[in-house]
């Protein structure tokens, strides 16, 4: 396409994600500026401290856990080997894993559809299916979990993996999102797209996602979150351990061990270490997208 | 293929409306909106599992209204809302206020208040469980003996068990909210701030004159969004407490707990449902009350 040049530039207006880049005067240099980055240096370290602790005790022997030292003396891996040992964090890891990456592809696509369909379509009964969508987000997910269990006892679903995930696979949040974003496309390329021969279907794909990109990331990055992070409905849907979540595993480990502090660490490391590389890894795009999503949800 | 050829383009659009609401519309329905319906149908039926379901009025309301359980955990409920709502909002405002002023290192100092947002909920539960045991187990009572302060009886007082259980809950969230305001703080114009500055306003009067007006939709939208956030508390409380749920005597238990306790140990169907009706009314008339009080000021 001839426009595809200004495309580019259309798609990533949103104004709350400019605000992180907004230009501002230099700081003056003294002491009050200096103190005032002390101090939210050490704040800020104390902020990950239970983190830093959580990991640091993963590393050590148990005599050495009730030290305060955050370096450990003698670093051994073993905690790590005997948690694995076991076998069940690899599977509740696994079982994570899957439920929270279809979980978010899921919404990825649903949500989007939805919101185009919200967005760019006129047809009767719009309004209504968008405010009735949009009053699903007045009900806490704790009203709806026991009609689920119901639900899911009835139908068979109780220890599957569809029964663990059905509640989230379209979220009122992430459609209103997308509808807010794909207000940013403009009706002029779904035009012209139509003159060219492609199907409403096609137009979706082929022009319109590629523009929301960004959206696409944030929206995709609070799904896989709140799924790997879920408890309640796992916790509730879930008896056979083969197919429990991490959460829910951590759960039941953590009581399993008792006293064993260093062990219930390393389990809680495990659980950790995944959104501490993504979150390492995606950084910038991580905080935008909670900036756009917090601002335009 | 016919049929669809001799339409006109605003009567496709409805067929492409359509087909793509299609599987959104049935999944709102039936996974939204009849268990919504189910739940406040359930709220006046006695059912516990086995038998039929039967009406019973509002006994289960007034049950409700006489259990004694349910007043303590209503008012610890509230409690999570109104101690962890102001504090989480202070901190996180001075955190954003001076962050934003802060030029050196600032993505890395941002980076450390933002990470324990992306922590699970379970995994830093037993992180804090830990930091709370008593001598010479937990970090927190080892640090005060090193200083030589006597112990302090966290997770088991009834006194402290509830703020002890708040904390890692605010801390978690800090970083989201910190993120928010940071957004906002960069959204309200320099030229007010230069033509105070002209005028040799006081950095207080700038304060409460142009920052916080101008920052009122934000606070508006994080006090919301923060509130709804604890009176939902559950993860935090069930796996601090595990070995009596909500204890010591019930003095930390959230009313999310209590839903969980007599639906899923109790088997108590329609009570519980009566008691998520009570969380939904909560939380509508708190977010309500709060758009009010804070948009008109």
């Amino acid at each position: 396409m001839a426009t595809s040049s200004t495309a580019d530039d259309l798609a990533v207006k949103p104004s709350s994600e400019a605000l992180l880049h907004v230009s501002r005067p230099a700081p003056q240099r003294n002491y009050a500026q200096y103190l005032r980055w002390l101090l939210l240096f050490v704040g800020g370290v104390l902020m990950v401290m239970p983190i830093a602790y959580m990991l640091s005790t993963s590393f050590k022997y148990p005599h050495e856990v009730y030290n305060l030292n955050l370096i450990p003396e003698e670093p051994t891996l073993e905690n790590y080997t005997y948690v694995l040992e076991d076998g069940r964090f690899y599977q509740w890891f696994a079982n994570s894993m899957i439920i929270a990456t279809i979980t978010t592809v899921c919404n990825v696509l649903f949500d989007s559809l939805v919101g185009y369909a919200l967005c760019k379509f006129r047809f009767p009964g719009r309004y209504i299916v968008f405010i009735a969508i949009l009053s699903t987000l007045m009900i806490p997910t704790e009203m709806l979990v026991i009609p689920w269990y119901l639900m899911s006892k009835s139908l068979g679903w109780l220890d599957t993996y569809w029964g663990i995930m059905f509640p989230g696979l379209m979220t009122a949040f992430g459609t209103f999102l997308m509808k807010q974003f794909f207000e940013t496309v403009p009706d002029e390329f779904i035009e012209a797209a139509r003159i060219d021969g492609l199907n409403e279907l096609q137009i979706w794909w082929t022009v319109a996602m590629p523009l929301v990109k960004p959206a696409l990331a944030a929206l995709a990055i609070f799904v896989f979150l709140g799924n790997w992070t879920a408890f309640i409905w796992p916790l509730i849907v879930t008896n056979d351990q083969a197919l429990y979540t991490l959460p829910v595993g951590l759960t039941t480990f953590s009581v399993e061990q008792q006293v064993e502090w260093e062990l219930i660490m390393t389990g809680a490391a495990l659980a950790t270490i995944p959104t501490l590389i993504i979150f390492l890894v995606f950084q910038r795009y991580i905080i935008r997208g909670v900036v756009m999503a917090g601002l335009k949800g | 293929m016919s049929a669809y050829r001799n339409l006109s383009i605003a009567q496709k659009q409805i067929v492409w409306a359509w087909a793509f609401l299609a599987v959104p519309v049935l999944f709102y329905v039936s996974i939204r909106f009849y268990p919504t319906a189910n739940a406040f149908l359930l709220a006046f039926q006695e059912w516990n599992l086995l038998g039929t379901r039967r009406w019973a009025g509002i006994d289960n309301f007034v049950k409700l209204w006489h259990d004694p359980v349910f007043w303590i955990v209503f008012k610890n409920t509230m409690l999570y809302l109104i101690i962890g709502t102001p504090i989480s909002l202070l901190i996180s405002f001075i955190v954003a206020y001076h962050l934003d002023k802060v030029r050196f290192m600032h993505g890395f100092i941002r980076a450390l208040y933002f990470l324990p947002f992306l922590t699970s909920t379970v995994a830093m539960a037993w992180v804090w469980r830990w930091f709370y045991q008593p001598v010479p187990i937990g970090l927190f009572n080892n640090f005060l003996a090193s200083l030589g302060i006597s112990q302090i009886a966290f997770l088991n007082s009834t006194s402290n068990a509830l703020p002890a259980i708040l904390a890692p809950a605010v801390w978690a969230g800090l970083g989201f909210q910190i993120i928010i305001f940071m957004a906002g703080l960069r959204a309200i114009p320099q030229t007010y701030y230069e033509a105070a500055r002209i005028d040799g306003v006081s950095w207080w009067t700038t304060l409460w004159e142009i920052t916080l007006p101008l920052l009122k939709p934000t606070i508006v939208f994080i006090v919301v969004f923060s509130s709804i956030g604890f009176l939902r508390i559950f993860d935090q409380v069930f796996n601090m407490t595990t070995n009596n749920p909500g204890g010591p005597l019930n003095s930390t238990k959230p009313l999310v707990l209590m839903i969980y306790d007599t639906a899923f140990n109790g088997y108590n169907m329609g009570y519980a449902a009566a008691q998520t009706v009570v969380l939904f009314t909560v939380l509508l008339l708190v977010s309500l009350l709060q758009l009010r009080i804070l948009r008109d000021r």
